[in-house]
């Protein structure tokens, strides 16, 4: 249990303490201070104090000069633990946040492939075709006709859980159970699970309606439970959280509510790593289940309404949420929050087709799967005409067009190989026959058809708003372009809300708390964060909250409690420790995750950080001051960070005041590379984009496989090292294509290429290797931890 | 102290190795030549000598980073990105910046940084300049751990070696600047482990020394 934060009490009644003790002792004061100042040493100075003061409350004045002493020194050392406590908080927040920015960097790759590229041969255009042609996601009627789960069967030889339906409490219980003893559910049932439970999800309205009082028949209602949105991405055991969570809501649907989250949402999944661990885990019919996900997510519920009174939903709001809009959209039409082919978009690029304009046709087109980025400057996504907004709301209107070469008129191809053409010769490129078929990189023409399936721009933002945003201390709203989505509001955004639709509190997540919970906007606000152990073990704690009779909340938290399980069998054995020193190995530890990651990421960044060294070395003396290291490192990382406070923990290796940074750097790269044949700066380079990269290996991989060919891997690598203006041979890229293809079968695996760039994974070596994620991305990009183990202290917080 | 590592006499006997090596070292001496410099500025009879300019510029460094460590600091406190903090954590930010004030002193600080209104919180804008010359002067030095030992066998004048947890509890509650209940606890639950009584200090000292960097 971590120890409560410090809090100097002031002013209490340890301050009338104290004023009462001071004037017996004014006339001796000044030389009390300066003796305490000039000389430490205790006997001196009581020796100076017995000789000035009269006797004393108390009748020890050597004790309590002695006391003050410990007392001082104990301060202090708690307060040296609270800061390392909260900088490593500060480490773990801003490496996620940027780790979101890599979406944006995602977005700007494609966009200049747009730009740039030309496809010289076939097997490049088709190549880039699947990079950007969407799998068409089955419409509703075709779904409703698969039952296919029933043409799946269950062999004898399986050992899991049975579902039968309608499913009853029983079978829940068993369920939770069954995933305890780490089984797995058999395909045909998870099938069957998400028919259902898509059967029951339509029938709910956008914004489920709770509510608490008596009822006249009834004296108490059933308990109801509400899970606010992110059950997946997060941890090894995604899938079976969403089975439980499904199972139970079939079992009690008037007293299970959900509330989609922005990871609900299967190009978020991409990243985060859900998709891989349905396709590791259902290796046949995974991509089937994926679909299958795809659309219950759609379908599950936007918010919820507890008395009329209080709203529970994912992110936030913004200045422009409509409830009565969000109740009425068709929650079905967003797919993904991440990507919206909108109306409004497809009637704006046939006007604009017909103009020809001189810009970049690729201003207006985009590939289906990258991130919306709401406010980038640096994005060439930027649209000419777009509904302006109130002041400070800094966000042009994104859009984005779904790419279907098929069914595209002849004329409009005809326009947009001629955009191309222009775009080819401003660039420079070679200028591809006629006779060839040109690449196209077609919208769809069919809008009519179209019209109906697609959200309305509007319609798609206030989802957006709602699943994304977070709120800040500041008033006012403007985008967030941290999670490029969404915006940050101010307490006025959420008073007028309240007030617009006579609510009375907003209970929100989204974020990780270290408490669990944090109240804002006057109280108006609440975040819970139900996550314990996050980041990392002992990062942090977990809660829930109970709404009693008058809807007050009461906050319950927990820590999944590993301290015995972290500590080995001998150190429990020879020291029996205290609570409080197991607190303080926690800090050490989850400082050490966020140290390694840290140090991982400065790693990636060595030939930036190394010019930034040499800028700052005039003479070329190879040393530069510890104020030049930190102010070097923040220029790079953009972090945020206090370097100083952390510099000693990452520098070990400096001599007085001053740093020998190339043998720093070297130092950094032998703790982070494991593989000596890879070159060390294609590597960083491999590793700081591996995000990146991953997630367009998994676009390409459109079986789910696991695997791609070694020309799409070199392809991919060419393209990309293109724009990052990397001097690649094409003989290095070959090197290092063969060189990842371990079992030489002419096939990537794409985990083993990660794992080829990963971090090696350090002293977790008390064995928990899964404990620090953050070091060892094996299961994939950003994927966190945590692990909980069976809760064990529960604390009340009444609020 | 002069840059060719002379020094004058009335500059106290420092030298240092190299110019920016040496920083801190230039800085204490500078300071305290500034410092007689700056207090006798009524009194011309007294015979400091100013620094030279480029003792005062590299004194100017020293300062600039000082201050950047400062708002570091703060920073990590400034969870509204206003550039204030919570009263009630400037203790936390003084101490991890090397300082060791007990409370009275703590107390006195946060009086000179506050509002004339006390609000609540405290800007950089006054705390800034406050804990450079703390930082500066070198004010609130740690306590270093012979003195500590010192300090608890003057609590175990019999010199056991130990305290009863009794003990413990009735002097820093009772003694001093009293713990809270929750420091009191905590302060416990560090010192001895959960079946034992007694507090060995030399050992808990061990466990709880600082790194001083």
């Amino acid at each position: 249990m971590l120890p409560p934060r410090q809090r100097l009490h002031y002013p209490t009644f340890q301050g009338c303490c104290i004023l009462a003790i001071t004037p017996v002792f004014i006339s001796s004061s000044e030389s009390w201070q300066s003796s305490l100042f000039i000389s430490t040493h205790v006997n001196i100075f009581i020796k100076k104090w017995e000789s000035n003061t009269p006797p004393v409350i108390g009748a020890e004045p050597r004790a309590f000069k002695a006391a003050v002493l410990i007392q001082r020194w104990y301060r202090r050392y708690m307060a040296r633990l609270e800061m390392r406590r909260q900088c490593t908080w500060s480490i773990f927040q801003s490496m996620e946040y940027a780790g979101q920015q890599d979406q944006v960097k995602l977005h700007d790759f494609f966009s200049y492939l747009v730009d740039h590229f030309t496809p010289s041969s076939h097997s490049e255009r088709d190549f880039l075709n699947r990079m950007f042609t969407e799998e068409r996601v089955p419409r509703d009627s075709e779904v409703e006709k698969c039952s296919d789960y029933e043409s799946i069967e269950v062999p004898d030889n399986y050992t899991g859980p049975h579902l039968s339906f309608p499913l009853l409490p029983d079978h829940a219980t068993a369920l939770v159970e069954a995933f305890r003893l780490k089984q797995q559910l058999h395909a045909r049932y998870v099938l069957n699970l998400l028919h259902e439970t898509r059967k029951h999800l339509v029938q709910l309205p956008n914004i489920s309606r709770v509510s608490t009082c008596y009822s006249e028949e009834i004296t108490v209602c059933e308990r109801a439970y509400v899970f606010n949105g992110d059950f997946v991405d997060r941890g090894k055991d995604s899938v079976e959280i969403l089975m439980v969570l499904f199972a139970f809501m079939l079992v009690y649907p008037k007293e299970f509510h959900l509330n989609r989250g922005n990871h609900e949402d299967h190009m978020v999944n991409l990243r985060y790593g859900f998709t891989t661990e349905v396709m590791q885990k259902y290796k046949t019919h995974g991509k089937k289940i994926l679909q299958r996900l795809q659309d219950v997510f759609c379908w599950l519920p936007l918010a919820t309404l507890v008395d009329e009174k209080v709203l529970i939903l994912h992110g936030g709001v913004s200045d422009m949420t409509d409830l009565e809009l969000l109740s009425k959209l068709d929650r079905h039409k967003i797919v993904s929050t991440l990507r919206c082919k909108t109306r409004k978009e497809k009637e704006k690029q046939a006007e604009e087709k017909g103009k020809a304009k001189q810009t970049s046709s690729a201003g207006s087109l985009s590939p289906w799967f990258l991130p919306q980025s709401r406010s980038l400057p640096s994005s060439p996504l930027h649209l000419s005409s777009h509904k302006t907004h109130k002041t400070g709301r800094s966000s042009s209107v994104p859009s984005s067009i779904l790419l279907d070469p098929r069914g595209l008129s002849r004329q409009a191809r005809r326009s947009v190989d001629l955009e191309l053409e222009r775009c080819r010769q401003q660039a420079g490129f070679p200028v591809i026959k006629e006779k060839e078929e040109p690449w196209v990189f077609n919208p769809e023409a069919d809008s009519a058809a179209g019209d109906l399936l697609e959200p309305s721009q509007e319609e798609w933002r206030q989802v957006v708003d709602i699943l994304w945003s977070d709120p800040m201390a500041q008033e006012g709203c403007k985008a967030n372009t941290v999670r490029g989505g969404g915006c940050y509001f101010g307490p006025n955004v959420t008073k007028r809300l309240l007030q617009k639709y006579d609510l009375q509190l907003l209970i929100r997540s989204h974020e990780c708390k270290p408490e669990g919970y944090e109240f804002c906007h006057s109280r108006k606000v609440l975040t819970i964060f139900s996550a314990s152990n996050y980041y990392a073990v002992g990062s942090n704690r977990g809660a829930y909250v109970k709404l009693g009779p008058a809807l007050t909340p009461h906050i319950v938290q927990y820590q999944a409690n590993k301290a015995t399980h972290m500590l080995t069998m001998r150190q429990r054995q020879d020291f029996p420790m205290s609570d409080f020193r197991k607190a303080e190995l926690w800090i050490s530890r989850v400082e050490e995750s966020a140290l390694r990651a840290l140090r991982g990421k400065l790693f990636a960044h060595s030939s930036d950080l190394l010019e930034e060294f040499k800028k700052r070395d005039n003479g070329n003396t190879g040393l530069i001051t510890l104020s030049d290291w930190a102010a070097a490192v923040e220029s790079v990382l953009h972090l945020g960070l206090p370097w100083r406070m952390l510099r000693p923990q990452l520098v070990n290796s400096s001599t007085g005041n001053m740093l020998e940074y190339k043998s720093w750097l070297e130092d950094l790269a032998k703790e982070q590379l494991s593989h000596e044949n890879i070159q060390s700066s294609l590597l960083e380079t491999l590793y700081r984009n591996r995000s990146n990269l991953e997630t367009i290996f998994r676009i390409i991989d459109s079986d789910h496989s696991g695997f791609i060919s070694l020309d799409e891997f070199r392809q991919t690598w060419k393209l990309f090292s293109s724009h990052m203006k990397m001097d690649i041979t094409d003989d290095g890229i070959c090197d290092l294509a063969r060189s990842i293809d371990f079992n030489k079968d002419g096939h990537i695996d794409i985990n083993e290429f990660l794992e080829a760039v990963r971090l090696v994974e350090q002293s977790c070596s008390e064995g928990n290797a899964s404990d620090c994620p953050q070091a060892s991305n094996a299961k994939g990009s950003g994927s966190w931890p945590p692990t909980e183990d069976s809760l064990v202290s529960v604390t009340q917080v009444a609020s | 102290m002069n840059l060719d590592n002379t020094t004058s006499p009335n500059q106290g006997g420092c030298t240092a190795k190299g110019m920016l090596q040496g920083q801190f070292v230039i800085c204490e001496c500078l300071f305290q030549s500034w410092r007689q410099h700056g207090r006798t500025a009524g009194h011309p009879s007294k015979s400091a000598l100013p620094p030279s300019i480029s003792q005062l510029l590299i004194f100017e460094l020293v300062v600039a980073d000082l201050q950047r460590k400062i708002r570091e600091a703060f920073e990590v406190f400034d969870h509204e990105l206003n550039n204030t903090v919570d009263v009630r954590e400037i203790g936390t930010i003084i101490r991890s910046l090397g300082c060791c004030p007990n409370e009275g002193e703590l107390h006195d600080l946060i009086a000179e940084v506050e509002e004339e209104e006390p609000t609540g919180y405290i800007r950089f804008e006054k705390f800034l300049p406050v804990m450079t010359n703390i930082l500066v002067e070198k004010r609130y030095r740690p306590i270093p751990e012979e003195i500590l030992l010192q300090a608890f066998e003057v609590l175990d004048p019999t010199k056991r070696g130990f305290l009863s947890k009794e003990e413990l509890i009735k002097y820093m509650t009772e003694e001093g600047e009293p713990f809270s209940q929750e420091e009191m606890e905590e302060m416990l639950s560090a010192a001895i482990g959960p079946e034992s009584n007694f507090i060995h200090y030399r050992d808990y000292i061990t466990m709880m020394v600082i790194d001083e960097n």
